[in-house]
C-alpha cells in the first residue's frame, strides 16, 4: 500500500493519452496533472474529449496510447481497493426511483469498507428535508445533489464530477456549486468536467481547456483570461453615443480619457473597464480549435 | 462486508424496490393470480385430456406456476436490468468497489424469492379451487423450480443483450414469451393443440419447464422428477450464461 497524503506525486497524471474510435482520434495526444487537494476543472465545448478522457481516468474505457495514472495505479488495471479511493458521478446517471434518499445512500454504504455515515452525507448534499422521499419525487437539482452523494458515501480522496450540473436552473446550480465548494474544505480532489465558465471560474483552483481532442489552455480561473487575451475594454457614452475602446495598456488609455474629461469638466456617462471574461476566451480558444487548419495551438 | 453479505445486503434493497415498483407487482405478481382466477373460473367443471383426464384447475395450477416462474425470473431480470442499464444505474454500480457477481447474485436470490412465494400463492388460491397441494411431491416441487427459476435467470440476463432500450423490453420479452405461452399449452390446455404445434413448442425451453413442472406437481402418473425435461431447461440455462457472460453489458447502448 503506497502511503499518499505525505507524497507531492500527483492524483492524476496524464502523458501523451490518445483514443481513436476507428478511423476517428477524440483525444489526439493530451498532458495533465491534477494536484491533492484542488478543484481541478477539465473544461471543453461538446464532442472535445472529456468524457472519453474522463472514462479513462474512471476505469469505464481503454486508451489506445499513452499512460495514465489515477492515485498511482493504473486505471485499467486498477481493482477493488482502489475504487475505495475514489467516487464517481456520471454525466447521465438516474438513481433507483424505488428507494427513498437514505435507503439509496445506505445501500452504496455497503459498498464500501469503511462508509461516512449516511446522515453526515445527507448533510452535505443539502438534503437533510428529503432523507425519507424517494428518489422519483426529488427535483433534477435533488437527484443530482443525491447522485453527489452517493458518490461520497464511500469518503474518496478523489471525485470525478462529469458536467455536474447541466440542464439545471439557476438556484438548482448554485446549490449544487455549494456542495462541490464544500468538498475543498474536506481536503477532496475533485476532477469536474464542464462546459459552462461561470462553473469553472466560480470551483476551480485552475482550468484546463481542450478542444478538437486537444488541449488549448491551461491555467488558473483569473491568468486564464490575462494571458491569452490581453486587451481590456473600456466603455462610455459622449452625447448619447456608445465609445469602446480596446487597449493593452489600460492605465494609460484611462489616464487620458479622465483627464481631458476632467479639464472640460464632464463626466464620463456609463463608464467601465472590463476584462476579457473567462468565456470570451474560451470562445475564442475553442472556436479556433474547431478549424481544420493549422495554428491551432495556444498553449 | 464479505461476499455473501453483500449478496444479502445487495438483495435486500433489490426486495424493497421490487414491492415499491407498480409493474413488478402487476405484471409479475397480479397478473398470474388474475390469469389463474380467470382459467380455473371459465373452465370450472371442464376435463383436459392428459394422463387420462384431469380436470382443468388442476391443470392450471401448474402450468400458471410455470409462467408465473418464468415471469419472476426472465421476464423481471431482462426488463430491470436492461432499465437499470439505460439508466446508468449499473454503470455507477461498477465504480464502486462492489464485485459485480455480487450485483447479479443479488437480483437473481430475488427473482427466485419470488418465484418462490408465486409457488406458495398459487399453490393456496389452487387449493381454494380443488386443486389438492402435492405435499409429497415438494422435494421434486422445489428442485425443478430452481433449475427452472436459475435457467430462466441466465436467459433473461442474456436477452439484455439483445434489448437496445427501455421502450423496447416489454416488446421483445412478450413477444418472445407469450406466443411460447400458448404454444406450450400454458393457456390453451395441451390437449386442444394440434401435435405439430407441440412439436414446435418443444425446441424453446418454456415448454420442457412446463412439462417438467406439470410432472413434478400433478400426481397422477408419471415420475416425480422430469430429470429429461429438466436437462433441456438446464442446458439452455448454460447457453445463456455463456452468451451472458460473453454480452452483458453495464453501460448504456444509449451513449
Amino acid at each position: 500500500m503506497v502511503e499518499s497524503p505525505s507524497l507531492p506525486e500527483p492524483v492524476i497524471s496524464i502523458k501523451g493519452l490518445r483514443k481513436s474510435y476507428g478511423e476517428t482520434e477524440a483525444v489526439r495526444g493530451i498532458d495533465l496533472e491534477v494536484e491533492r487537494g484542488e478543484i481541478f476543472a477539465f473544461l471543453g465545448p461538446n464532442g472535445a474529449g472529456k468524457t472519453t478522457t474522463v472514462e479513462i481516468l474512471e476505469g469505464y474505457r481503454k486508451r489506445s496510447g499513452g499512460e495514465v495514472s489515477v492515485l498511482g495505479e493504473d486505471p485499467e488495471r486498477a481493482g477493488r481497493e482502489w475504487r475505495e479511493r475514489i467516487g464517481i458521478v456520471l454525466q447521465s446517471g438516474r438513481l433507483d426511483p424505488y428507494l427513498t434518499v437514505r435507503e439509496s445512500l445506505d445501500l452504496y454504504a455497503g459498498y464500501f469498507r469503511a462508509p461516512r455515515p449516511t446522515e453526515e452525507v445527507i448533510a452535505l448534499v443539502g438534503l437533510e428535508g428529503k432523507a425519507d422521499e424517494r428518489a422519483s419525487r426529488l427535483s433534477g437539482g435533488q437527484q443530482r445533489r443525491l447522485d453527489v452523494g452517493m458518490a461520497l458515501v464511500g469518503d474518496p480522496e478523489l471525485l470525478f464530477l462529469d458536467e455536474p450540473t447541466t440542464g439545471f436552473d439557476p438556484s438548482a446550480r448554485r446549490q449544487a456549486w455549494d456542495v462541490i465548494a464544500g468538498l475543498r474544505d474536506l481536503g477532496k480532489t475533485v476532477f469536474l468536467t464542464t462546459h459552462y465558465m461561470d462553473e469553472a471560474q466560480r470551483l476551480a483552483d485552475r482550468v484546463t481547456i481542450i478542444a478538437a481532442g486537444e488541449i488549448v489552455a491551461r491555467g488558473t480561473p483569473e491568468d486564464l483570461g490575462e494571458r491569452e487575451s490581453g486587451e481590456t475594454t473600456i466603455r462610455y457614452r459622449s452625447n448619447g453615443r456608445e465609445v469602446v475602446l480596446r487597449t493593452k495598456t489600460p492605465v494609460r488609455a484611462l489616464h487620458e480619457l479622465t483627464e481631458k474629461a476632467l479639464a472640460q469638466g464632464e463626466e464620463l456617462e456609463g463608464l467601465e473597464v472590463t476584462r476579457p471574461s473567462l468565456e470570451d476566451v474560451y470562445l475564442q480558444l475553442t472556436a479556433a480549435a474547431e478549424l481544420p487548419t493549422e495554428g491551432r495551438r495556444f498553449s | 462486508m464479505n461476499g455473501l453479505a453483500l449478496v444479502g445486503h445487495q438483495f435486500r434493497y433489490d426486495q424493497k424496490a421490487f414491492w415499491r415498483n407498480p409493474a413488478s407487482v402487476f405484471f409479475t405478481v397480479m397478473f398470474p393470480v388474475v390469469l389463474f382466477l380467470i382459467l380455473a373460473v371459465v373452465f370450472s367443471g371442464e376435463e383436459v385430456d392428459v394422463r387420462g383426464g384431469i380436470d382443468a384447475t388442476t391443470y392450471y395450477v401448474p402450468a400458471i406456476m410455470s409462467l408465473a416462474i418464468i415471469s419472476a425470473t426472465m421476464q423481471t431480470l431482462a426488463m430491470t436490468l436492461v432499465i437499470a442499464r439505460e439508466d446508468g444505474r449499473l454503470k455507477r454500480g461498477r465504480g464502486t468497489p462492489m464485485p459485480p457477481w455480487v450485483f447479479i447474485a443479488g437480483r437473481v436470490g430475488n427473482s427466485i424469492v419470488v418465484a418462490l412465494m408465486m409457488l406458495v400463492l398459487l399453490a393456496a388460491i389452487g387449493a381454494l379451487f380443488g386443486a389438492d397441494v402435492p405435499w409429497a411431491r415438494l422435494p421434486a416441487i422445489l428442485l425443478t423450480l430452481v433449475i427452472g427459476a436459475a435457467g430462466f435467470c441466465c436467459l433473461g440476463i442474456a436477452l439484455t443483450a439483445a434489448i437496445p432500450s427501455q421502450d423496447a423490453a416489454a416488446a421483445i420479452v412478450n413477444a418472445m414469451l407469450l406466443p411460447l405461452y400458448f404454444l406450450s399449452g400454458v393457456f390453451i390446455p395441451e390437449d386442444q393443440l394440434p401435435d405439430g404445434v407441440i412439436a414446435f413448442a418443444d425446441l424453446f425451453p418454456v415448454r420442457h419447464f412446463f412439462d417438467a413442472f406439470f410432472d413434478a406437481y400433478v400426481p397422477a402418473g408419471g415420475s416425480a422428477v422430469s430429470w429429461d425435461n429438466l436437462a433441456i431447461v438446464a442446458l439452455w440455462g448454460v447457453a445463456g450464461l455463456l452468451l451472458a457472460i460473453r454480452y452483458f453489458r453495464w453501460t448504456p447502448r444509449s451513449g
